[in-house]
C-alpha cells in the first residue's frame, strides 16, 4: 500500500482554513485550532501551494 | 439547546450574525453556532470597511472602531503615488474595525433579537431527507447532537463545508483565492488618516500590500497574493520581505493569516432548505478582497427570505431563489464587475502598472470610489483597459441617473 497524504505542521499552522477552502476532494477540516485530513485526500498538493504560512507538506 | 429551530445558522461572523439577527427579529426561532470558543478570534481580515454601508446595519461604536480613514494612497511599483481623498467636509469614508469586538457585538445583536448562540459548537454534517436539508449534526463540548430545522444557513467562511454537504461545490481553484498574511505593527510611522496600498509583481504577485491604520500608532500591514502565484514563496515570506525592507525597526504585535475568495459569483448558493452567505457563498469582492459589507447585505437578505419561505411553508430551492435573485441583483453586480477588473489586473506587468499610475498624475480625485479611479484610468488608457469598457457603460448611465 502506498501512503498518500499530506502533513500539516501544527507548529506553523495558523488555522485559517484557506487549505480547506481549496481542497477539491473535501478531505480537510478545520477543527478548532488544527487541520484534520481524511481518506479522501488525493495528495494533489493545492493546499500546500496556497498555505500562507507554508505549513503543509505533501508526502508520497 | 433545543432539538428543533426554524433556522440554524452555522458560523458567527458578520454574515451569520446578521442572518440570525434578521430572522430572529422576524419572530423565527434561531440557533446561531460558532465552532471557535471566542467569536471573532483569530482575525483573518484587514478590517477596513465603508462607513456608509456599515451604518445600514449597525450604529458605529468607538469601542470597536480603531481608526477613521479619510483617503487612500496607492503606490505603483516605481513608487508613483495616487492619492484619493474625500473632500466633502466631515466626509471620512472608512473605518478600520477591531474585528474581535465587532464580530462579538454582532453576535450579541442577534442574541438580543432572540437568537440562541452557542460557541465551541461545530457542525459536523447535515441531516438530509428526501433531498431536503432538515437539520445539522453538531459537536458541542465533545458531545454530538442532531438539531432539526426548516432552513440551514451556511455562514461558515472560507473553509465552508455546509454547501459541499448539500451538493454545492464551493471549492476554490488557486486562481480564485488570495492567500494572505498580516502583522499588527507598531512603529510604521504611517499617517493614521490614510490607507496605503502597494502594487508590484516582485512585492505581491497578482495582489497587493496594504497598510491600514489601527489607531494609537498601530497598523495592520498585510499582503495578499493570488493562490496560483503562491508556493515557492509563501504570503508570509513576501510579507516578511516587505517589512524587513520598509519597516526594519517596527515591532510585530500580532500575526494573522487567511484566504480570501476572489472567484466572483458562484453558480448556486441555495439548495432545498439551505442558503449560503458571506465568504461561504464566495461573496467577497474579487478586486478589493473586502467581504464584511457583502456578508452583512447577504445576511439580511437571507434572513428575510428565510422568514418569507417559512411563513409560506415552502423552503424548496425554487422558493429560496428569491435569495439568489436579490443578492445577485444588488451586491452581485459589483462582485461581477470586480471580477472583470481582477481578470485584467492580475495580468499587468510592473511596467504597465507604472504606466497606469503615471497617466493619473494630473488627475485630482475627490472621492475614494474604486470605480471613479478605474474610470479615470480607462479614459487615459483605453487600449490597455479595453476589457473594462463594459463597466463604464453602467457608470456613465448611473452618473446620468444621479443627475436627474
Amino acid at each position: 500500500m502506498i501512503l498518500v497524504t499530506i502533513k500539516v505542521n501544527k507548529f506553523k499552522c495558523g488555522y485559517c482554513g484557506a487549505c480547506v477552502g481549496v481542497c477539491p476532494a473535501g478531505a480537510l477540516e478545520l477543527v478548532e485550532t488544527w487541520i484534520e485530513v481524511d481518506d479522501n485526500c488525493t495528495s494533489c498538493g493545492i493546499c500546500a501551494k496556497i498555505c500562507p504560512l507554508g505549513a503543509i507538506e505533501v508526502s508520497r | 439547546m433545543k432539538d428543533y429551530y426554524d433556522v440554524v445558522v452555522v458560523g458567527a461572523g458578520p454574515a451569520g450574525s446578521i442572518t440570525a439577527k434578521t430572522a430572529a427579529e422576524k419572530g423565527l426561532s434561531v440557533l446561531l453556532i460558532e465552532k471557535r470558543q471566542e467569536i471573532g478570534d483569530p482575525v483573518r481580515c484587514a478590517e477596513g470597511v465603508s462607513k456608509v454601508w456599515l451604518r445600514k446595519h449597525i450604529n458605529p461604536e468607538s469601542r470597536w472602531i480603531c481608526a477613521d480613514v479619510k483617503g487612500s494612497r496607492i503606490f505603483s511599483p516605481d513608487g508613483t503615488m495616487i492619492e484619493m481623498a474625500e473632500e466633502v467636509a466631515g466626509g471620512e469614508v472608512g473605518y478600520v474595525l477591531e474585528r474581535k469586538l465587532f464580530d462579538r457585538v454582532l453576535a450579541y445583536e442577534s442574541a438580543k433579537a432572540g437568537a440562541q448562540v452557542f460557541v465551541k459548537t461545530r457542525a459536523t454534517g447535515l441531516i438530509i431527507e428526501d433531498d431536503f436539508v432538515k437539520g445539522v449534526r453538531l459537536m458541542h463540548w465533545g458531545q454530538e447532537y442532531d438539531v432539526r430545522c426548516k432552513i440551514v444557513i451556511g455562514a461558515d467562511g472560507i473553509e465552508s463545508k455546509v454547501g459541499r454537504w448539500a451538493g454545492i461545490d464551493t471549492s476554490l481553484k488557486p486562481v480564485n483565492i488570495e492567500t494572505c498574511a498580516q502583522f499588527l505593527m507598531s512603529g510604521t510611522g504611517i499617517d493614521q488618516d490614510y490607507c496605503y496600498f502597494y502594487l508590484g509583481n516582485e512585492m505581491a504577485p497578482s495582489g497587493y500590500v496594504w497598510i491600514f491604520p489601527k489607531g494609537g500608532g498601530l497598523a495592520n500591514v498585510g499582503i495578499g497574493i493570488l493562490g496560483s502565484k503562491s508556493g515557492k514563496k509563501t504570503a508570509f515570506e513576501y510579507l516578511n520581505d516587505f517589512v524587513a525592507d520598509k519597516y526594519p525597526d517596527a515591532r510585530i504585535l500580532e500575526v494573522d493569516v487567511g484566504g480570501v475568495p476572489v472567484s466572483g459569483s458562484i453558480e448556486r448558493t441555495t439548495a432545498n432548505g439551505l442558503m449560503l452567505v458571506g465568504d461561504a457563498a464566495r461573496q467577497s469582492d474579487p478586486i478589493t478582497g473586502g467581504g464584511i459589507i457583502n456578508a452583512m447585505e447577504a445576511g439580511r437578505i437571507a434572513g428575510e427570505v428565510a422568514c418569507n419561505a417559512i411563513s409560506e411553508d415552502d423552503v424548496s430551492v425554487e422558493r429560496l431563489n428569491e435569495y439568489e435573485e436579490k443578492w445577485r441583483s444588488t451586491i452581485g453586480l459589483e462582485i461581477d464587475n470586480s471580477l472583470v477588473v481582477k481578470n485584467v489586473f492580475i495580468n499587468f506587468t510592473d511596467k504597465e502598472l507604472d504606466g497606469l499610475a503615471h497617466s493619473l498624475q494630473d488627475v485630482n480625485f475627490s472621492s475614494m470610489s474604486l470605480l471613479d479611479l478605474l474610470y479615470a484610468l480607462f479614459k487615459a488608457n483605453k487600449k490597455l483597459l479595453w476589457d473594462l469598457r463594459g463597466l463604464f457603460r453602467n457608470v456613465v448611465k448611473n452618473e446620468l441617473d444621479f443627475d436627474h
